[in-house]
């Protein structure tokens, strides 16, 4: 087994609220080791983006323990060790692409030559060479998305969270960001830590999938992908595919998630 | 295209007001017209009357023509050196018009900075922010004067304090809302990021308040005048559009006053709209969409 990259201890995270508390998070164990590609699944409520956020120190835990690199998700945060990617391109509407993918460098304070090279690399991985001066709203929804990816990648960080990434876009788009993600994780062998909605998603991109519960929000079951690590579109249709879905829906079904 | 389709209907509005003007100037200055014909013992016919009306010495209400061409007196023929000169008095009033709103500006800026970043400030500052504004203007102008004369400042500085205490408020309110606009979202962005409170305030939070800056500039340049302006009333001041308006209602000359108020309307459109140059040139540079441009 590979070196882990996130371990989590019987984690839990208890919001106090008006109406008393909510348990985001209870005893939740997993360990993502490094080039790991992990999606975390459930329905509203389950905890999974309050685990991403946890990794990404944005929470903090009530109890339990958590690791990222070895050490607390403060330390991680400020040796920077992860890029995270929300489900808005959130891009910033007064600065060109170049410029949004050049902001975390100017804050971790990259030469001037340093951030060219890096923005010219990171752009061209997502594909998006070419557009470096249009401002965001001259791009697409899945173009905006790419661009906040590349502002992810930009600073070299080996984990890349990403929250609902392509939640919003449509499901051509979807497939072929996808598609394009799965071979940008090939190329650069990058942890990913992958939150979404979507059964053939979550099947299409994982080596490993968490189902995730509400109310408590736990884990319920974890899946290993046998998968391939080349995946065309096509894999999709294949009954390897549709036995590790099936699963899926299972574990889904099983947290009760549809009852309430 | 716009611009077209606006020419008529802003024309109407103007001919309309000029027809209400008009008639008001007939019914307003008729009075004295009677009573001159009646100590005269004579009669006096409509359309003598309606001549009458409109070229008065000391009109109630002046016609626009007489106010044009006393503007036309002051602001062209004279020498702009002359105390005479609306140019002159503009002036006066103009450069405490922009030292209060520079002041104003620069110390709603740094109001709203604190309010945002410290949590002391923002329970404490913002319920006497607003205090400050309830308080009548015309009543705290001349203690403001008064207080600074005898700390031995005068002139332009106690007018242009005036302003400043005007024009800090849009300023404070647009800029706390301005810096407070950044989502959550690109908060936790910065804080994924490290960076430092400088560095979203500089990055992030100065940035997104530019629209609310200009909005707020637009109101705190307009009230300035007004503020300039308040400033020269109540001190007896000798020059500035305030003075004219001053000694225009001792001397019972309307014309003089409505050439220093319609003066003081042009001023504050022009004041007005550099504003509004200066925030379409910013939203420009920072990459707005075009209006009507597709997504």
């Amino acid at each position: 087994m590979s070196q882990a990259v996130v371990t989590a201890n019987d984690l839990s995270l208890t919001f106090q609220t008006n109406d008393g508390p909510v348990h985001a998070l209870a005893g939740v164990n997993l360990s993502v080791a490094k080039g790991e590609f992990v999606s975390f699944i459930g329905p509203s409520g389950c905890g999974k983006t309050t685990f991403l956020r946890v990794i990404a120190d944005l929470e903090k835990p009530t109890g339990g323990e958590i690791k990222v690199n070895g050490v607390d998700p403060e330390t991680a945060r400020k040796a920077r060790a992860y890029g995270y990617v929300f489900q808005a391109a959130s891009l910033y509407p007064w600065r060109t692409i170049e410029r949004n993918v050049a902001l975390p460098l100017e804050i971790m304070g990259f030469s001037a030559d340093e951030m060219r090279q890096r923005i010219a690399r990171t752009l061209d991985l997502v594909n998006l060479a070419g557009f470096e001066k249009k401002y965001p709203w001259q791009l697409s929804g899945g173009m905006q998305q790419r661009a906040s990816i590349a502002r992810a990648l930009a600073f070299d960080a080996d984990l890349l969270l990403m929250d609902e990434p392509f939640g919003a876009l449509d499901e051509i788009v979807r497939d072929h960001l996808n598609e394009q993600l799965l071979k940008l994780w090939d190329k650069t062998n990058k942890t990913i830590c992958f939150v979404t909605h979507s059964i053939p998603e979550a099947v299409y991109l994982s080596t490993k999938i968490v189902v995730m519960s509400p109310r408590p929000g736990r884990v319920s079951d974890v899946i290993k992908s046998t998968l391939p690590n080349l995946r065309p579109l096509d894999i999709r249709e294949s009954p390897e595919f549709l036995k590790i879905a099936h699963r899926v829906r299972e574990g889904l079904r099983a947290g009760h998630s549809y009852d309430e | 295209m716009s611009a077209k389709g606006k020419t008529i209907p802003v024309l109407t509005v103007i001919s309309v007001i000029v027809v209400i003007w008009y008639a008001c100037v007939v019914w307003m200055n008729a009075p004295f017209e009677y009573d001159k014909a009646e100590r005269a013992g004579t009669q006096i016919g409509f359309s003598q009357l309606v001549s009458n009306t409109m070229s008065q010495q000391r009109p109630v209400l002046p016609a626009i023509h007489q106010i044009a061409d006393e503007m036309y007196k002051t602001i062209v023929l004279k020498n702009i050196t002359s105390k005479r000169s609306l140019v002159y008095h503009a002036w006066i009033t103009l450069s405490a018009t922009l030292l209060g709103f520079a002041l104003g500006t620069l110390l709603g800026i740094l109001l709203a900075v604190g309010i945002v970043h410290n949590r002391a400030m923002d329970k404490s500052v913002m319920p006497w922010v607003i205090t400050s504004q309830t308080i009548p203007i015309l009543a705290i102008a001349p203690m403001i004067i008064v207080v600074l004369n005898a700390i031995g400042l005068s002139g332009l500085l106690p007018k242009a304090m005036i302003s400043t205490y005007l024009s800090f408020f849009p300023i404070v309110v647009g800029m706390v809302k301005g810096l407070r606009s950044p989502g959550q979202a690109q908060l936790d962005l910065m804080h994924t990021y490290s960076a430092s409170t400088a560095q979203i305030f500089w990055k992030l939070r100065w940035p997104s308040s530019m629209p609310y800056l200009f909005t707020s500039l637009k109101i705190a340049i307009a009230i300035s005048l007004v503020g300039a302006i308040v400033g020269e009333l109540p001190t007896g001041a000798v020059a500035g559009l305030g003075a004219r308006l001053l000694a225009g209602s001792y001397y019972g000359q309307t014309i003089q006053i409505w050439s220093a108020l319609f003066t003081a309307a042009i001023l504050a459109a022009v004041l007005v709209m550099i504003v509004g140059f200066a925030h379409a040139r910013v939203l420009k540079r920072m990459g707005q969409k075009p209006e009507g441009a597709a997504t």
